[in-house]
C-alpha cells in the first residue's frame, strides 16, 4: 500500500471562514485592482502625464543645399566663430526642437514637434512689399542665395522665464533690407506668418488673431544681431522652429522671433504684432528682454535655462546690452516694454 | 458573515440595533489610495527616466498642479453625487480624496519653492507678495490646511456637524482659487481651466438647488 504524503502543518492550512469566502475575497481583489488602475490611468490622463515626445535625431533632417551649408556651421569643416556667438555651451538639439511655443501647430509645448509634418517648407514664396524700391515675390531659395548663411549662437529668452542656447543659421536682417533699398518713407518692418489652415493646422483654433504678424523698428531691424535664420544645428529650419524662414533677435522675447515668414514689408506706420493684439497690458512692441519689468503675471528677473535645474538671473536685453542699449536710449523702457 | 475589508480594519464597534449592515466595499478607500498615488509613482519614474521633456521641473509642477484641481474637483463631486443619485459610495471616498488632493498642493508647492525656486525663500517671498497667480495659488493652499487637520472622525466629533461643514465649505473657496490660479497662468488658451472651473460651477449648482428644495421646497 503506497505511503500517503505527510498532511501539510497546521499553520498552512487556510481556515475555513476564510476558504467559504474565496469567491468574495477575489471579487474584492479584482475590484480594487480595477478600480484603482482606471483611477490611476484616468488622472493621469487628465494630467498630461501620458504624453512623451522622445526626441529626434539630427540626422532625421533634411541637409541644406551644399551652398547654404556655411563652412562654420556643425558638421563642415571648422572656421573662426562669429564674433556675435556666445561662448555658452548650446542646448542639446533634442530639446530645441521638442519645445517650441508655435500655436499653429499646437499648444502644448510637444505638439509643434509633432505636428511639424503638415508643413511644406518647398515650395515657398517670400512676399516682399511695402516701402522698397522695387516689392516682388521670391522663391525661398532665390532669396537663400543672395547671401551667405553663417552660424550664429544666440541665448533665447522666452517670455515664460526660460532660456536656450541655439546654434542658428541665418544671415543678417540687415543684409536683406540693403538689398531691398527702402523707400524714404520706410520706418518699420513687418513680417507676417503663412497662413493656411491645411499646413497649419492650429489656425483652426481662433486663440489668437492668425496669421501671425510681427514687427520691428527699422533702426533695430538692421542691427547686425538682428538675423533671418534658414536653419539651426547645421540643418535645415525643423518645422516646428519655424521652417523655412524665421526671424531672430536675441535681445527680444522669442514671441518676436516670428516663424514660417512669408511676407516681409517696409512700413511708415508701426506695424501690429500679434501677442500686443491680444494683450497689450502684457506683451508690449518692443518686448526686450528686462529683468526690471515684470510680467503681470510672473517675475521676468530670473529664468530657467532648459537643461538646468535652478533658475539664473536674466540680463537685461538678455546679455545683449552693450550692443543694443543705445537703441532705445532716452525711452523709458517701463512705458515701452 | 463579516465585512471584508482589505484594510483588514476589524469592527469595533457594535452596530445599533437595526442598523443596516455596512455594504461590502471594503476595497473602495485602499483602491481609490492606490490609485490616486499611481500618477504620482508613474511621474517619479518618468522624473527618473529623464522622460519629462526639455523642462521637466515645469513639466512636474504641471501635472501635479492638474492632479490636485482633479482630485478636489472629485472630493467635491461625491456629495453631489450622492444627491442626485442617492448613492453612499462617494461620501466614502470624500476623505480620501481631499486628502490625496492636499498631498498633491503640497507637492506641487514643494517642488515650486525646493527646486524651481531653489529654496530661496525670499524670491518665494517676493513670488508671493508680487505675483497674483503664486498667491492665489498659495492662499488655496492655506485654505485645505484647515481641512485636512479637520478631516478626521475625532475632529468631526469634536467640532459638531454644523461648525464642521461650514469649515469644510471652504474647499469649494480653495478650488474656486485654484481654477484661478490655473486661469492666470496659461498664456492665452484658457479651455483647460474653464472645463475644472465649469465642472466646479455645475457641482455647486447641485449643492444650492438641493439646499433650496430643502429650505423652501416639498418635504
Amino acid at each position: 500500500m503506497p505511503k500517503l504524503p505527510r498532511p501539510p502543518p497546521a499553520r498552512e492550512i487556510t481556515p475555513e471562514p476564510l476558504y467559504l469566502r474565496r469567491r468574495e475575497f477575489l471579487k474584492s481583489g479584482a475590484l480594487f485592482a480595477g478600480t484603482a488602475s482606471a483611477m490611476g490611468a484616468g488622472l493621469i490622463a487628465l494630467s498630461g502625464g501620458s504624453r512623451a515626445t522622445p526626441p529626434p535625431a539630427a540626422s532625421a533632417l533634411p541637409d541644406l543645399p551644399p551652398s547654404a551649408v556655411p563652412p562654420g556651421a556643425p558638421g563642415s569643416a571648422a572656421s573662426a566663430r562669429s564674433p556675435f556667438s556666445t561662448d555658452e555651451p548650446p542646448t542639446p538639439f533634442g530639446d530645441v526642437t521638442t519645445y517650441n511655443n508655435f500655436y499653429e501647430l499646437g499648444l502644448d509645448k510637444g505638439d509643434p514637434a509633432e505636428n511639424a509634418a503638415t508643413l511644406h517648407p518647398r515650395p515657398w514664396t517670400v512676399e516682399l512689399a511695402g516701402e522698397i524700391k522695387t516689392p516682388r515675390r521670391v522663391d525661398i531659395d532665390t532669396l537663400l542665395g543672395w547671401f551667405a548663411p553663417e552660424e550664429r549662437i544666440y541665448r533665447m529668452r522666452c517670455v515664460e522665464a526660460w532660456s536656450m542656447v541655439i546654434p542658428w543659421l541665418g544671415f543678417p536682417l540687415g543684409d536683406l533690407i540693403r538689398r531691398l533699398e527702402p523707400t524714404s518713407r520706410a520706418k518699420y518692418i513687418s513680417f507676417t506668418t503663412l497662413f493656411d489652415q491645411q499646413q497649419l493646422p492650429g489656425q483652426r483654433n481662433p486663440v489668437l488673431e492668425w496669421p501671425y504678424v510681427e514687427g520691428l523698428r527699422l533702426d533695430e531691424a538692421m542691427h547686425p544681431l538682428a538675423m533671418l535664420a534658414v536653419g539651426l544645428y547645421g540643418k535645415a529650419l525643423p518645422g516646428q522652429n519655424g521652417a523655412p524662414l524665421r526671424l531672430v533677435v536675441p535681445w527680444k522675447y522669442g514671441f518676436k522671433g516670428i516663424k514660417s515668414i512669408v511676407r516681409i514689408a517696409l512700413t511708415e506706420q508701426r506695424p501690429r504684432a500679434t501677442w500686443n493684439e491680444a494683450a497689450p497690458t502684457e506683451y508690449g512692441f518692443y518686448a526686450n528682454v528686462n529683468p526690471a519689468v515684470p510680467h503681470p503675471r510672473w517675475s521676468q528677473a530670473t529664468e530657467r535655462r532648459i537643461g538646468d535645474f535652478g533658475r539664473r538671473p536674466t540680463l537685461p536685453f538678455n546679455g545683449y546690452a552693450e550692443e543694443v542699449a543705445s537703441l532705445y536710449a532716452g525711452m523709458d523702457l517701463r512705458q515701452n516694454y | 458573515m463579516r465585512d471584508l475589508s482589505l484594510a483588514a480594519a476589524p469592527e469595533t464597534r457594535p452596530r445599533a440595533p437595526g442598523a443596516p449592515r455596512p455594504a461590502r466595499l471594503g476595497w473602495l478607500v485602499p483602491a481609490v489610495i492606490t490609485g490616486g498615488l499611481i500618477p504620482a509613482a508613474s511621474l517619479a519614474l518618468a522624473a527618473a527616466r529623464g522622460a519629462l521633456g526639455a523642462n521637466p521641473v515645469a513639466e512636474v509642477m504641471n501635472q501635479l498642479g492638474i492632479l490636485t484641481l482633479a482630485l478636489l474637483v472629485a472630493s467635491l463631486a461625491a456629495t453631489p453625487l450622492k444627491i442626485v443619485t442617492g448613492w453612499t459610495w462617494p461620501i466614502r471616498i470624500r476623505k480620501t480624496l481631499g486628502l490625496l488632493a492636499f498631498a498633491y498642493a503640497c507637492a506641487h508647492f514643494l517642488v515650486y519653492a525646493a527646486v524651481d525656486q531653489g529654496l530661496d525663500l525670499a524670491a518665494v517671498a517676493d513670488d508671493i507678495a508680487e505675483r497674483p497667480f503664486i498667491f492665489v495659488g498659495v492662499a488655496a493652499l492655506l485654505l485645505l490646511i484647515p481641512l485636512a487637520v479637520t478631516s478626521t472622525a475625532r475632529m468631526m466629533k469634536r467640532l459638531g456637524n454644523a461648525r464642521w461643514k461650514r469649515i469644510h465649505r471652504m474647499a469649494y473657496l480653495a478650488a474656486a482659487l485654484g481654477v484661478v490660479h490655473f486661469v492666470m497662468r496659461v498664456k492665452k488658451d484658457v479651455t483647460e481651466p474653464a472645463i475644472y472651473g465649469t465642472v466646479l460651477g455645475a457641482l455647486l449648482l447641485v449643492r444650492i438647488v438641493d439646499w433650496a428644495r430643502r429650505r423652501y421646497g416639498n418635504r
